[in-house]
């Protein structure tokens, strides 16, 4: 088994690096990612290996990155966008949600939508306004879209390749304070669906469940409960649309309790989905309601906030604590 | 005085046809705030044929009894399906009324191979590409959202969202482009949408990549209740000049003038020249769609202006002035067109209304546990009306 050690970043751009060689139809197309190779260097070194026409780099328009890919995708190729920054999407989103989503079932079928928009999002990077949000909900309440998020290298990097050969529009949201964290990547070995989460650590006495950039700090927590004697599970649930809710069904009817916990804003966020589909499926193996943990129903704060906002270590214990209290 | 008014009571003569009518790039910046359009023509109002220095065209009397029998039938076929939305079989309705020589011009102009984006009121450039107009007529009637493959006529769904589809003809003709192919693509849209930031990337991304796209505006003069001084203070085929590529006025009730300018855009496409924006100096002689009251916003006498300016009372009187069409040729189309009338009626009333089960189809092409469990639940939901009915026997 090939086994490799690399950073989140690095995963990426090998993933996109092994798409752009498998599938001729595959396209990068974003603002900085021919020379540059993008501002956090995920496509760094593709443009000079692949050229011009097929690592593109293009004019400073989101509306017109996604519109041209879809132009494109009803031409035959298959291209993977970047959109600079979380905030920086919402030019775009018209074309994401009127169009991409939709046109796949308008058409009763007959023409496929394969476009991957990339996304770095979340914070914890110390930047300036529209550079740390969390806006997934915003996209997984479209039908037609699937939004996925990795929270270690070989997920990214696999994930990556099922986004690339899916004929479904994703949202794939990048965890970019995760970026230069290091995992194994076992580059010959396909986990699960792109779907399907997996339990990052086994516990008895509550579940965690995250995404992306909270994965790591809900492993630190279970870590932490674990010196006072408690038994945390940590399921990553990979992807947000569709949720694999069997996966955390499985879990709660095992510990009872339940904790979501994502940087986005609680206030109609994944985890009141979440939330309600659980309580729904799992009213009578429920010892205690399910909590939420994620940020609040105010704009990003600047960054010298940030820690007060995001989700850390203490407020995910403290929501087990309530939870194991009941 | 209006951009739109102004044009109406001055219909260009025949006499200014070679000092005056001059668009082409290298000519179309001179008068930047002039209100008096400059317009391609080939076909005066009153249906003398006319020479134009750019643009050129010869056709036989054959073809020209073909444009006319497109626009007759475009005609009728938007005429059936008003009369059928006031009869509660459409939902709604856009008509094209007035402006089926800039659709049968430019769709006349395509070939096989070029690839249509459309608004939802190309009906005449559906015709030219031999979609059946039943097919339009499945989302007007709550159907469906488009319903038809795009790829058999290359003509793609209808846009509801305005100037959204420049974006998707761009990347298209980008792909076209990439593939070494010859083909070139076309985008419809209205002088609403030319506002939209939509059409601005599309035309910076066009430029920058070299796409082989014609931007086909049809400046109907009304955006709803908005004329198009509400949209542009200067003629809007002079933006594409800041863009990088020329842009051409053509008279959009002159259906020569648009087959000879668009064919020319298009040719210019093919040979890796880049886009043209072609504005079809038009008029929407109805409302904006079925819905709309154009009596609250525009004046009698501007329609009628217009309606001296009838693009196939135009082409018939040259048709006849040229000996090209015979009394038995207009006989034989009249009853073509009641034929056609008659079969979309029928073909309407017979449209099925979907299969409930159907809201969960094709919401994704790899498939999702959520919508499988949501259509199981509906079904069972469906089935339990069904039992009850069943008891009750």
């Amino acid at each position: 088994m090939a086994m490799e050690k690399m950073s989140i970043a690095k995963a990426l751009n090998e993933s996109l690096r092994k798409a752009l060689d498998t599938d001729p139809k595959v396209l990068i197309m974003g603002e900085d990612v021919g020379k540059l190779g993008g501002v956090f260097r995920i496509t760094d070194g593709l443009q000079k290996d692949f050229g011009e026409d097929r690592v593109i780099d293009t004019p400073l328009a989101e509306s017109g990155i996604v519109g041209t890919a879809i132009g494109l995708a009803l031409r035959g190729y298959r291209p993977v966008v970047e959109i600079q920054f979380d905030g920086f999407v919402f030019p775009a989103y018209d074309q994401i949600v009127t169009q991409l989503a939709k046109m796949h079932a308008r058409a009763l079928g007959k023409i496929k939508l394969p476009v991957v928009v990339r996304i770095p999002y979340g914070g914890g990077i110390g930047a300036v306004e529209h550079h740390s949000e969390s806006p997934e909900a915003l996209f997984a309440h479209v039908a037609g879209l699937k939004v996925v998020s990795p929270s270690n290298a070989n997920d990214a990097y696999w994930m990556m390749q099922q986004a690339v050969q899916s004929d479904d529009p994703i949202i794939f949201f990048e965890p970019k304070r995760r970026y230069w964290d290091k995992g194994e990547v076992e580059t010959d070995s396909i986990p699960g669906p792109l779907h399907k989460a997996s339990v990052a650590r086994t516990g008895t006495d509550l579940t965690l469940v995250a995404y992306g950039p909270m994965v790591k700090v809900c492993l630190e927590a279970a870590a932490a409960a674990e010196e006072e004697g408690k038994s945390i599970e940590v399921l990553d649930l990979r992807s947000m649309s569709p949720i694999d809710f069997d996966a955390i069904q499985t879990s709660v009817e095992k510990t009872g309790r339940l904790v979501v916990v994502h940087e986005a804003p609680v206030f109609y966020g994944s985890g009141a989905e979440i939330a309600a589909r659980i309580t729904e499926r799992c009213f009578y193996h429920l010892e205690a309601p399910v909590l939420r943990v994620g940020g609040y129903h105010a704009p990003y704060p600047p960054a010298r906030l940030e820690d007060e906002y995001l989700p850390g270590l203490d407020r995910v214990l403290d929501a087990v604590d309530r939870s194991l209290a009941y | 005085m209006t951009v739109e008014s102004t044009a109406a009571r001055k219909p260009r003569r025949s006499s200014k046809r070679t000092s005056a009518v001059k668009t082409t790039a290298k000519t179309s910046a001179k008068t930047p705030q002039s209100s008096e359009p400059e317009l391609v023509q080939l076909l005066t109002p009153e249906g003398e044929r006319v020479e134009h220095p750019d643009y050129s065209i010869d056709l036989t009397a054959d073809e020209l009894r073909g444009l006319y029998r497109d626009m007759v039938l475009t005609r009728r076929f938007d005429a059936e399906a008003t009369a059928l939305q006031r009869q509660g079989e459409l939902g709604l309705w856009a008509s094209l009324l007035g402006q089926e020589a800039a659709q049968i011009g430019s769709g006349r102009a395509l070939r096989d191979d070029d690839y249509v984006f459309p608004t939802y009121r190309e009906h005449g450039v559906a015709w030219c590409r031999g979609v059946d107009p039943t097919n339009l007529l499945g989302m007007f009637r709550g159907v469906n959202h488009g319903g038809w493959d795009p790829n058999s006529n290359n003509f793609h769904l209808y846009t509801i969202v305005i100037g959204s589809q420049t974006l998707h003809a761009t990347g298209y003709a980008m792909g076209v482009a990439k593939d070494g192919a010859d083909s070139a693509v076309i985008a419809y849209f209205g002088d609403g949408a030319s506002s939209q930031g939509d059409v601005a990337e599309a035309f910076t991304f066009s430029a920058v990549y070299n796409a082989p796209v014609v931007f086909f505006c049809q400046n109907n003069q009304w955006a709803i209740s908005e004329p198009t001084e509400k949209q542009t203070r200067v003629p809007l085929y002079q933006r594409a000049q800041g863009f990088g590529f020329p842009g051409v006025r053509v008279d959009g009730n002159d259906v020569l003038a648009c087959l000879a300018v668009t064919r020319s855009a298009l040719e210019r496409a093919r040979r890796g020249e880049g886009p043209t924006l072609v504005e079809a100096f038009t008029y929407r002689m109805g409302a904006h769609t079925t819905s709309d009251d154009p009596t609250k916003y525009r004046a009698d006498e501007e329609r009628a202006s217009w309606e001296a300016k009838d693009p196939i009372l135009r082409l018939r009187a040259y048709l006849e002035k040229e000996g090209a069409a015979d009394e038995a040729f207009f006989t034989a189309l009249d009853e073509e067109s009641e034929a056609l009338g008659k079969r979309v009626r029928e073909a309407v009333r017979a449209m099925p209304d979907p299969d409930p089960i159907a809201i969960f189809d094709h919401a994704y092409a790899d498939g999702n546990p959520l919508v499988d469990e949501e259509r199981a639940q509906f079904a069972a939901y469906q089935a339990s009306f069904a039992d009850s009915a069943e008891e009750s026997k």
